[in-house]
């Protein structure tokens, strides 16, 4: 494979995502449009815990905290002062981001395994807030109109293209993140910390302070997809925005992808993601869930590099 | 604010019961984490299986939901020991527990809630005994059967546990295997096998622990996410693996919450073992006892 630099790949993958969008458009279908949404937003889900978790080794299991913490930061500001959805975006990036940092810097420092029961704990404590929070809705929801379409310089476009092409982008961003994080030396001192933390810090590597990086960076991933996901539904719920569905999705997906590169969270986004999508709607969403589940402890156990390390491990079988 | 006397001293009372109680949700955990350095944060979704096992023949057989759990200690422990084999074999042996070993975990607690719902559904069960509604009152305290029964049958498994490891010759083996499993190596014992014990005991205390849940609160499967802050906040406050020190943190978390359920509200209740939880991580990571 020949080496690709960051612009070309970037330009590659806004090309990629152009024809989707375009193909999408061309169709015309709505439910084609909220349809990718979804997997795009597990694009990004997967790819930010992949940051933390198959970089740095670092498992996160509070994704739907974090998720439902930028769908909060949105409703929170829509109630407040409405602005548009991008710059809500940044702000969710920020606020998901430093709770990131936050929950990094108190149990980081201590045993690994600390860090993964504090996210774990975290979801339930965001819920119980937000169920007592009623500036956001409480635990009856928030209702958030959204229009029907949207002006933009003369020409107009329905919503849920527009909500579509946001999540494109944040998907383009993460994957462009990732790619820069794995070339780069920041990717190597996350390595480093995955392979021996140990030996790493005993060489000088700032453990700490990468760690904190990882978990800022992808917590604030995290919470920019959960930004535009209210105007996307329309109604939301506490139980909707901490739903299962992204905590164990955000870990399979790129744990049935491969988590040394940035392609395994991409692979397994797209695949299960689609699958799903249409489970959900021939099955039931348990039984969906349930297969998510059972893939999960199987690729564990079985496929330790996932997708990505079985089609690796067959290239080099060939090769004598 | 105005706080009656009354009130308060029943809050502390029901907080104290629910301390007991929680030991028992504890024991388990402080075995796998505190001694074993396994992760085992399915712990819970083991206590909801419990929870449904004591609920399914207590309803169709009229079997007392305690007695059930004490039946179903061995079928537990093989449960437990068979988990272990798996994940030693998989991830323990390989050096790979820190990430697998934890999405594995993360898978089992997943899988086992939604069969669990797919089974039995989201709604709320309950067990019926003659001990569910009765209480007794000493001076102003109010003691509910259905709490002080679930206190005692806790305090009684978690005696029980603390007699095992201290004073036979395999609970003092699993103590070696959590201090210096090389050292026992050379002594020319078993880690592995001594782990899967270790494991199938802590396993087993769910049984008990998942039918002491459904006596004191209805049970759907989910409940078991709100005793994943709960437990390892207790285990860690208690100091990994200290049973006196789980004890006394489950006491104390018990009486806050309980407290915090009083005076502010019971929605509140889930976020006080978090608070929990940061705080000792953050000011005390030894924990109460710790060394």
């Amino acid at each position: 494979m020949t080496e690709v630099n960051t612009a070309k790949f970037a330009l590659i993958v806004i090309a990629i995502g152009a024809a989707v969008m375009a193909f999408a458009h061309w169709f015309n279908v709505d439910y084609l449009f909220f349809a990718s949404y979804t997997i795009l937003q597990f694009i990004v889900l997967s790819t930010a815990w992949n940051i933390l978790g198959g970089y740095c080794g670092y498992v996160n299991f509070g994704s739907a905290a974090f998720f439902a913490m930028g769908a909060y930061s949105s409703v929170f500001m829509h109630k407040f002062y409405p602005l548009p959805i991008p710059v809500l975006i940044v702000i969710s990036a920020i606020v998901t981001g430093v709770a990131g940092l936050g929950m990094g810097y108190l149990t980081l420092r201590l045993r690994g395994s600390f860090f993964a029961i504090a996210t774990l704990a975290l979801a339930v404590v965001l819920q119980t807030l937000v169920v007592n929070w009623e500036y956001v809705g409480g635990s009856r929801g928030a209702y958030i109109i959204r229009p029907e379409s949207l002006a933009f310089a003369g020409i107009t476009i329905n919503y849920i293209e527009y909500l579509f092409a946001l999540m494109l982008l944040l998907a383009v961003l993460a994957l462009v993140t990732a790619r820069v994080i794995e070339r780069s030396q920041l990717g190597f001192g996350f390595a480093t910390i995955r392979d021996d933390e140990l030996a790493a810090e005993a060489c000088g590597v700032p453990t700490l302070r990468l760690k904190l990086i990882a978990t800022t960076l992808s917590g604030a991933f995290m919470g920019m997809a959960g930004a535009p996901f209210p105007y996307y539904i329309g109604y939301l719920q506490p139980q909707s925005a901490f739903g299962l569905e992204y905590a164990v999705n955000s870990i399979a997906m790129p744990m049935i992808g491969g988590t040394t590169s940035w392609v395994g969270p991409l692979v397994g986004a797209i695949l299960l993601g689609s699958a799903q999508q249409y489970a959900t709607v021939t099955i039931s969403s348990a039984v969906n869930l349930l297969i998510v589940g059972l893939m999960l402890v199987a690729f564990v156990i079985i496929a330790p590099n996932g997708l990505i390390g079985l089609v690796q491990e067959r290239l080099r079988r060939r090769q004598p | 604010m105005d706080i009656s006397f009354d009130l308060l001293i029943n809050a502390v009372a029901a907080g104290l019961l629910l301390g007991g109680f929680y030991a028992a949700v504890t024991a388990g955990v402080s075995i796998s984490f505190g001694m074993l350095d396994i992760v085992n944060i399915a712990h819970p979704a083991f206590i909801i299986l419990g929870s449904y096992i004591a609920y399914f023949i207590n309803i169709n057989f009229g079997v007392d939901p305690i007695l059930v759990s004490v039946i179903m200690l061995p079928v537990f422990f093989a449960l437990g020991a068979f988990v272990y084999q798996v994940y030693y074999l998989s991830f323990e042996r390989r050096g790979q527990e820190s990430l697998r070993g934890l999405a594995f975990f993360f898978g089992l607690l997943f899988v086992t809630e939604v069969t669990l719902i797919l089974v039995f559904g989201v709604d709320y069960r309950y067990v019926e005994a003659v001990y569910i509604g009765p209480s007794i009152h000493i001076g102003l305290v109010d003691l509910p059967l259905r709490m002080l029964v679930p206190c005692l049958t806790a305090l009684a498994l978690f005696g029980a546990i603390e007699l095992f490891i201290t004073h036979t010759f395999l609970g003092r083996a699993i103590m070696a295997v959590s201090q210096d499993q090389l050292a026992l190596q050379l002594m020319a014992a078993d880690p592995i096998r001594i782990k899967r014990i270790a494991f199938g005991i802590s396993i087993a205390t769910a049984a008990v622990a998942g039918a002491l849940l459904i006596i004191i609160q209805p049970v759907e499967p989910s409940v078991g996410r709100e005793y994943i802050g709960r437990v390892f906040a207790i285990c860690v406050l208690g100091g990994l693996g200290s049973m006196p020190g789980t004890l006394i943190a489950a006491m104390l978390l018990g009486v806050v919450e309980s407290l915090t359920a009083t005076f502010y509200g019971p929605s509140w209740a889930p976020a006080v073992a978090f608070g929990f939880l940061l705080l000792t991580l953050a000011f005390r990571p030894a924990g109460l006892l710790g060394r």
